[in-house]
């Protein structure tokens, strides 16, 4: 029971970190439209960086600034804000598949400098070294679990929150005018430009956040980390749960991750002893076929999106 | 060789050179040319547009016209010649700096924000809204939600004026193609522009709409609005329209007012003559 419990715990940690970088998905694609292909070099910058300002000093690499934890984790988001700005300049001018295409290439440039540049964050070993904040205190055990669990749940709420309000603003009208119809937009007086950087910084910011929740989780992050499954992986469950719903989203990551983690279980359960060896290639298949069958079968998710109204013309 | 028609009273300052000093000018063009890969869609195009004038744009298929706007509204640089708006040398700027000038246009197959409210297509329109910042609703709240209360009172105000009020929180997609028109219109209002190009307004709308539509054109007329509409619909043009400017290939081959139009030889075999064949 209690085997039960501390998995269930541990499995709606991850699910609620990776729900955190579906809703800054959610925000480009659902809300302006922008494509990103490179959702796992934001959500690495955020891991990586918010290990390195908040480990212990390592001899072998970059890191060791012992940083506050919450300034550490803020340092991530940073670090995936400044990423975004930077590719964002370059390559926001490009549009849908273009876009795509483009930010598939940085993620995976950052994994490959990840893996290959020892000196800056540990290599193929990833980085190791990072206490887990109040580890002191509440050791390893459930209730630390437990507590993380409330930590990232009050963060996804309030990533949530911030979200919605950020829709119902002008500036959400902005978003939505923009992915309808930017020549429109512009004919209105509006600079697309600026505000598609925006939209992608802030995007990346929480998925970054979400990166430095999952290393904290684990206390380690590695390139196995960022590989471009999870980039995929995140798109399904936005596009499962309902592109430009935030709580689709959500039941989305929740709905992908507890099927991701099933279809492993099954697959090494009952899977021939000789397709074993591939559980993990026949799950990539898997999740190419809830894509590809949603946007067939049910493109607008489970939870489409409703209209989303700033204003309401009823008094 | 088309042969220029005498502009009718001081309409027509376009002489080469002349510098649009004029304050009754609010738009000039002087010698634009825009060209495609060696297609030239407007060639050499002088004219000027009086404040508080309806001047109609005509001419056959591909002569054109909406080049021009798109010359005129910045979604095309001219690759000669320069705009004057207000007195002002507009060309090379963007549309979104245009319209912050006071240029608003519509189009010619229309371009709503499909999955949005009507309500919030037009509130989308005011121009330096302080929720336009992405931190404002978080940093200002107060001021946002007091701006956003009055920005919704003049949307709904102007959505009465075009009759579009009772379909306030339906999606625009999902509205007539007529009411798409007077849509776009009340979008371009909300940035109460001066000089308001219409593209095709009245074609593939109902006559009960397009009767609505040029009701509204002349109360804003009258309120001091400047319009420049492009129209195949000739009656429409030769009653609301004056002056009358007609494009062919590129060209100017007439300007003047409508009875002017009616009873030039030009003008019927440039512009009625190729609408026969089409």
């Amino acid at each position: 029971m209690i085997g039960l419990i501390s998995y269930l715990v541990f499995f709606t940690t991850v699910a609620a970190i990776l729900s955190i970088a579906v809703l800054g998905l959610n925000l480009q694609w659902g809300n302006s439209g922008l494509f990103n292909g490179g959702v796992v070099a934001f959500f690495g910058a955020g891991a990586y960086t918010t290990l390195i300002l908040g480990g212990t000093p390592q001899e072998a690499h970059l890191g060791g600034y012992q940083l506050f934890y919450p300034l550490a984790l803020a340092g991530g988001m940073v670090a995936a804000g400044v990423m975004a700005w930077v590719v964002g300049i370059l390559t926001l001018r490009l549009r849908h598949d273009y876009l795509a295409i483009a930010t598939f290439g940085v993620a995976v440039a950052f994994e490959n400098l990840m893996r290959n540049a020892e000196w800056l964050a540990g290599g193929a070993q990833g980085l190791r070294g990072f206490e887990r904040p109040l580890h002191a205190w509440l050791g390893d055990g459930f209730t630390y679990n437990a507590l993380f669990l409330i930590f990232v749940l009050l963060l996804l709420i309030g990533t949530y929150l911030f979200l919605q309000r950020l829709i119902l603003s002008p500036f959400g009208r902005l978003l939505r005018a923009i992915r309808e119809d930017e020549i429109a937009a512009r004919s209105l007086g509006k600079n697309p430009a600026r505000i598609r950087l925006t939209a992608f910084v802030i995007g990346s910011v929480i998925m970054g956040l979400a990166g430095g929740l999952y290393a904290t989780f684990y206390a380690f992050i590695s390139p196995q980390d960022v590989l471009p499954i999870l980039t995929f992986q995140i798109w399904a469950m936005l596009i499962v749960g309902g592109a430009g719903n935030a709580r689709g989203a959500v039941a989305g990551a929740f709905l992908i991750w507890a099927a991701w983690t099933a279809s492993g279980w099954g697959l090494s359960r009952f899977a021939p002893v000789d397709l074993q060896l591939y559980t993990g290639s026949i799950q990539f298949v898997l999740i190419g076929l809830v894509i590809v069958g949603m946007l067939l079968w049910r493109p607008q998710g489970l939870f489409p999106e409703k209209l989303v109204v700033s204003q309401s013309g009823r008094h | 060789m088309a042969k220029r028609a005498t502009a009718p009273e001081a309409t027509f300052s376009a002489q080469k050179g002349l510098k649009p000093s004029d304050k009754d000018v609010i738009l000039s063009l002087q010698r634009v040319s825009r060209d495609f890969d060696g297609f030239l869609a407007v060639n050499d195009v002088s004219f000027d547009i009086q404040r508080g004038s309806i001047t109609g744009l005509i001419g056959p298929n591909g002569a054109g016209k909406t080049t021009l706007f798109n010359v005129l509204t910045g979604m095309l640089d001219p690759t000669a010649g320069q705009v004057f708006l207000d007195g002002h040398a507009v060309s090379g700027k963007s549309p979104d700096q245009l319209f912050t000038q006071g240029l608003g246009r519509t189009f010619q197959i229309p371009r709503p924000f499909a999955r949005m409210s009507v309500l919030e297509n037009v509130m989308l329109a005011p121009m330096a809204q302080l929720g336009e910042k992405w931190y404002g609703s978080f940093l200002d709240r107060k001021k946002v939600v007091q701006q956003e209360a009055l920005i919704r009172d003049r949307a709904m105000e102007t959505l009465e004026f075009v009759t579009l009020d009772s379909l306030a929180d339906r999606a625009a997609g999902q509205i007539s193609g007529g009411q798409m028109k007077l849509l776009e219109l009340a979008r371009v209002l909300m940035g109460d522009p001066q000089l308001i190009l219409l593209d095709e307004p009245a074609a593939g709308v109902n006559p009960t709409l397009t009767g609505t539509l040029i009701e509204k054109i002349e109360d804003l007329n009258r309120q001091g609005k400047t319009f420049v509409i492009i129209e195949h619909d000739m009656d429409f043009v030769m009653q609301h329209c004056n002056p009358v400017i007609a494009l062919a290939e590129g060209k100017i081959v007439f300007q003047g007012s409508p009875e002017e139009a009616l009873a030039n030889p030009v003008l019927l075999d440039a512009y009625l003559g190729a609408q026969a064949n089409d």
